[in-house]
């Protein structure tokens, strides 16, 4: 029992990562019906602008303080909205009016850009990130602790959630969103800034991303510029689950896809993990077609 | 009648061409220049055939390489368990190469017939889904099929899977005119395909699918039906990689070469099979044609994939067809139609 | 169908620059292929994509060897070029890149590749061009099997994976032994396997056998299996991209008994990434950076002073696999595929930085491994284990 409860939160943590890549790419499709599949690659960036921030800042060599793990953060997610807003103008804003799966191609484009280029610019090794939090254990009953990283992990991604939820539900550049999600002509006509709207979104997206890249960076403290590329794909995959274009669809989905995969490493073979993942998605999708949260779309005649 | 005997004259013309290109080429180009031609013929065949499914019939698939892994393993396991010793004993009566080519075909069905079963089986639930889900869950499909065979002892697992020399009998396959040969004979069976009348079904479930299905066409048949041809003959082209590699691993099957596979597709023009093959020429000639700029290699192959696609928004060809154009255009030249 | 004429036009342009594009490289290879005064090696190295970090050691490994022997006069006289050909730790690109340097560069010698499924790839290439091609790190034994041109400068699994189950068994006794590898490295598999059976032979129990993936970050799930079953020891015969990693997780799930490793492990990285969780952990390598052998002193400190980092296991290897080569062509006397494949398979007690390395029937070096422990944040010598 306390080892089931130990995998069980060994999960929830490692899916509210998950959970936070899986918004960045849920937001994207709502209002462009595209997979942005550079926003992997953004969450590397994330994570090693954090690293660069905290040597540079001389914050890495200081004592760890909430302080500096919140300047390290603000510096990482403002240099990946640009990064965002930037890939928005140059490789997706030109084909708004293209085949769909022309920008999925240049999204792969940029996601190999971002992986190739960073590999010249960070060097290929893995770096260590700097602790900007003091691992300590908050719970410990028996063998089963909960750490204060595992918690701070577990609370951003909850907090960046609610925020995201109120931000489309509650603000005028919300509803801009859901407009321009439901019908971008429309809405155009309507006096939405359309183009701006879609460039917001990739901002907002983008500042999640790193701050899942600079939240991994404290639990699990290496990182390559490879680091994107399979997270990308599995928060994609939570994404889906939870229903793609559903925020609560993509904390759901990526907590269970964390624990999931916790579960299948843990009392099956890890060899088969990637692969169970796939075979729940596929189920799913299989008996709810649009994911757990995501709405039926009436095919128009 | 007719129509037979000048299959006879084509055929047997396709024959001389090609062993004149086998003949000929590797005096011409070193081993660097050909195995860069046969990985072209390769990939445009993963190509073409994606372009069934994603260009033709209008479905989002992108775990085209689950069904080359699946031919390329099956292709080699047959080679390299049964190929062998039968190779051994057939080059007991005759010389070595006819019986290597007698062989060749074999393994390459094999594959293609073994991925086409792994794509109905894939295709018949898969296909319900629609759009964006359809995509995700061949992409799924892709990486499930890779992750279990790298779980099968008999063929290597992470090891990787050695063709080369087993028991005396060379079962690497380089031949390039062999490799060119294939190719050509799928890509027009699926140009057959596509553009008989038949294939307007493709098209129609493309275009719109409940119009297709009010107009009486079976649009799950038909959907199957693509997939599993498109599996097939990814299958093929796994089965030729690995005979003319000569080695095979589940690295040259993950999503990334899915990815690209689908690229080729989309860069070529979805709805062309010439777009595609050539698309898939260019792309994978040029992370080789690039290694004079060393590190910057990859960078700059990426920034090719996004200039093309943002200059040319409908792929290079649109959805226009090169050789059939020209073809036409010549035939109408030489003999003035009815 | 009927494009217009400016389009043909255009299509008529397109394929003019294509043919440019293939003229102008193959005009290239016939600049590169006029060989001067200096011998070329290739190597084929994995300098982008998810190995890259092991790549880019080697190649600064054979890169400084070269620089240092061409500094005393190079060999036969001759400069020696080293030509690197990147294969983004793509399989079949290790195949393409071997095929670059033996046919358009024309090398005399081809090195590389770290990954044994690449060497797979490439070294039929070098054998059909009676090439030599010596690999630094594929440990692999189907490698040098390829054929009579390939060797390896580096241990073999069945070596290492005995090795660290006889220390495990003889010298810390333990009884109850997990083990968690890489199941994506062939490495570590190989490993794993010969531990295994070496360690049951001794009369030890595996009592979890767990997996990872390279590349992989979390590795919670499997230490908490593993602790439920509290073994005396774990053996992780991975690289130390994920070592530290694991060492830090362990610790953060209270496993205090320690982990071992191979050569895998053997990086400044594990230091860093692992900081004090790796404290007290064993593993087996070729030499210990603090050995008091003049030679290793001297290779530690100009790597240092040149790289501004200390080198790991693929840097060592990669300066010693030049070292064999150039070796090998002094004796040899010649560049010749033969003479200087006869020339390799001739080392004997060749005194590298990674020990004394002989070239035995199979083409495999034999060379005494040490087993050190970290202690204090370094790496210490703990004891030799002779060449089997």
């Amino acid at each position: 029992m306390e080892q089931f409860l130990q995998q069980l939160l060994n999960g929830i943590a490692w899916g509210s990562i998950y959970a936070l890549i899986a918004l960045g790419y849920t937001m994207v499709y709502g209002v462009l019906k595209l997979i942005n599949f550079a926003h992997g690659d953004v969450y590397m960036v994330g994570a090693m602008s954090g690293y660069y921030a905290a040597h540079s800042l001389g914050i890495a060599a200081a004592e760890p303080s909430l302080a500096g793990l919140f300047a390290v953060l603000l510096v990482s997610m403002t240099a990946c909205a640009a990064l965002g807003a930037v890939i928005e103008r140059v490789a997706y804003r030109p084909l708004r009016t293209a085949p769909r799966l022309a920008s999925l191609i240049t999204a792969i484009g940029v996601s190999l850009l971002l992986e190739n280029g960073g590999q010249l610019l960070f060097g290929a090794d893995p770096k260590f990130f700097p602790p900007l939090v003091n691992p300590r254990e908050l719970v410990r009953i028996g063998a089963l602790a909960v750490s204060n990283i595992q918690l701070i992990v577990f609370a951003t991604a909850m907090l960046l959630m609610v925020g995201l939820e109120l931000v489309v539900m509650r603000t005028r550049f919300g509803r801009a969103m859901r407009a321009v999600s439901v019908d971008a002509p429309a809405a155009a006509l309507m006096g939405v800034p359309v183009d701006r709207v879609i460039s917001g979104t990739f901002v907002l997206g983008s500042a999640l991303a790193a701050a899942a890249g600079i939240l991994v960076g404290l639990s699990n403290p290496k990182i390559d510029p490879l680091m994107g590329l399979l997270p990308g794909l599995k928060a994609f995959v939570a994404a889906v689950l939870g229903g793609i274009g559903s925020i609560p669809g993509a904390m759901v989905g990526g907590l269970l896809l964390g624990v999931v995969e916790t579960f299948v490493s843990a009392y099956l073979s890890s060899t088969y993990r990637d692969a169970i993942a796939f075979v729940i998605l596929i189920a799913i999708l299989l008996y709810r077609p649009t994911g757990l949260f995501g709405t039926g779309q009436v095919e128009k005649v | 009648m007719k129509r037979a005997a000048r299959g006879a004259v084509v055929l047997a013309a396709a024959v001389v061409v090609l062993g004149l290109v086998d003949a000929v080429l590797p005096r011409l180009l070193n081993t660097y220049y050909l195995t860069i031609l046969a990985r072209i013929a390769v990939a445009v065949l993963a190509a073409v055939s994606l372009q069934l499914v994603n260009g033709f019939t209008g479905q989002f698939s992108i775990g085209h390489a689950g069904f080359m892994a699946v031919g390329a393993y099956t292709g080699a396991a047959l080679s390299v368990y049964t190929g062998a010793p039968l190779l051994a004993a057939l080059q007991q009566f005759m010389p070595a190469a006819l019986a290597r080519a007698l062989y060749f075909p074999f393994p390459l069905l094999a594959g293609g017939i073994a991925a086409s079963f792994a794509g109905l089986l894939v295709g018949i639930p898969a296909l319900r889904l629609r759009g964006d889900y359809l995509a995700i869950a061949t992409l799924g499909f892709g990486e499930i099929i890779r992750i279990a065979i790298l779980n099968i002892d008999a063929v290597g697992g992470a090891r990787g899977f050695s063709l080369s020399v087993q028991s005396g009998v060379e079962l690497r396959y380089e031949s390039l005119g062999a490799i060119a040969g294939v190719v050509a004979l799928s890509v027009a069976v699926i140009a057959r395909l596509v553009y008989s009348a038949g294939g307007l079904a493709f098209r129609a479930v493309r275009e719109d699918e409940t119009a297709a299905e009010a107009m009486g066409i079976a649009t799950t048949r038909v959907k199957s039906e693509a997939f599993a041809v498109a599996s097939f003959f990814a299958g093929v082209a796994g089965a030729l990689f690995a005979h003319a590699e000569g080695y095979v691993h589940t690295n040259s099957f993950t999503f990334v070469r899915s990815f690209e596979i689908m690229a080729f597709v989309v860069l070529g023009g979805l709805g062309s099979l010439t777009g595609a093959a050539l698309a898939a020429a260019v792309l994978t000639a040029a992370p080789e044609l690039l290694r004079g700029f060393g590190e910057w290699r990859m960078v700059l192959y990426s920034l090719l994939i996004i200039t093309t696609m943002l200059v040319r928004p409908q792929g290079l060809l649109g959805s226009r067809e090169l050789s059939l154009a020209l073809l036409r255009r010549a035939l109408a030249r030489r003999a003035p139609g009815p | 169908m009927m494009g217009s004429s400016s389009d043909r036009r255009r299509w008529i342009a397109a394929a003019g620059a294509i043919a440019a594009a293939v003229l102008f490289g193959c005009g290239e290879a016939k600049q590169g292929g006029g060989a001067g005064a200096s011998i070329k090696v290739g190597h084929v190295a994995s300098l982008t994509g998810d190995t890259a970090t092991f790549g880019q050691s080697t190649e600064r490994g054979m890169r400084m060897a070269f620089e240092e022997i061409n500094a005393r006069g190079g060999a036969l006289g001759r400069q020696i070029d080293l030509l690197s050909e990147d294969d983004r730790s793509v399989t079949e690109e290790a195949r393409t890149a071997a095929q670059k340097l033996l046919q358009r560069d024309q090398v005399v010698a081809l090195l590389g590749e770290i990954a044994s499924s690449r060497s797979l790839a490439a070294a039929p290439e070098a054998q059909r061009a009676r090439v030599p091609m010596i690999s630094p790190g594929s440990t692999n034994p189907k490698v040098t099997e390829v054929g009579d041109y390939i060797f390896r400068a580096c241990f073999i699994d069945p070596f290492q994976g005995t090795v660290m189950a006889r220390f495990a068994r003889e010298q810390l006794n333990a009884k109850k032994v997990a083990i968690l590898f890489d199941f994506k490295q062939d490495y570590s598999v190989g490993l794993a396997d010969f531990f295994r059976e070496t360690f049951k032979q001794l009369g030890g129990e595996i009592v979890a056998d767990e997996r990872y993936t390279s590349g992989d970050i979390e590795f919670r799930a499997q230490l908490t299996t593993i602790r439920a079953a509290q073994p005396e020891a774990i053996f992780v015969p991975g690289y130390y991209t994920e070592l530290g990693l694991i060492a830090k997780q362990a610790r953060e799930l209270g496993i205090d008994v320690p982990l071992l490793g191979g050569d895998g492990w053997d990086s400044e990285k594990t230091l860093e990434i692992g900081g004090k969780a790796v404290e007290g952990y064993y593993f087996s390598t070729h030499y210990a950076a603090d050995s008091d052998s003049p030679k290793v002193q001297e290779f530690v400190k100009s790597y240092q002073a040149k790289f501004n980092q200390t080198p790991d296991a693929m840097a060592a290897l990669g300066y010693d696999t030049a070292g064999i080569l150039a070796d090998a062509l002094g004796r040899a006397g010649a560049t010749d595929g033969p003479k200087l494949r006869d020339a390799i398979a001739t080392t004997r007690d060749y005194d590298g930085v990674t020990g004394k390395i002989t070239i035995d029937s199979s083409r495999n070096a034999r060379k005494d491994a040490v087993v050190l422990k970290i202690e204090g944040g370094k790496f210490k010598f703990f004891r030799s284990v002779p060449a089997s």
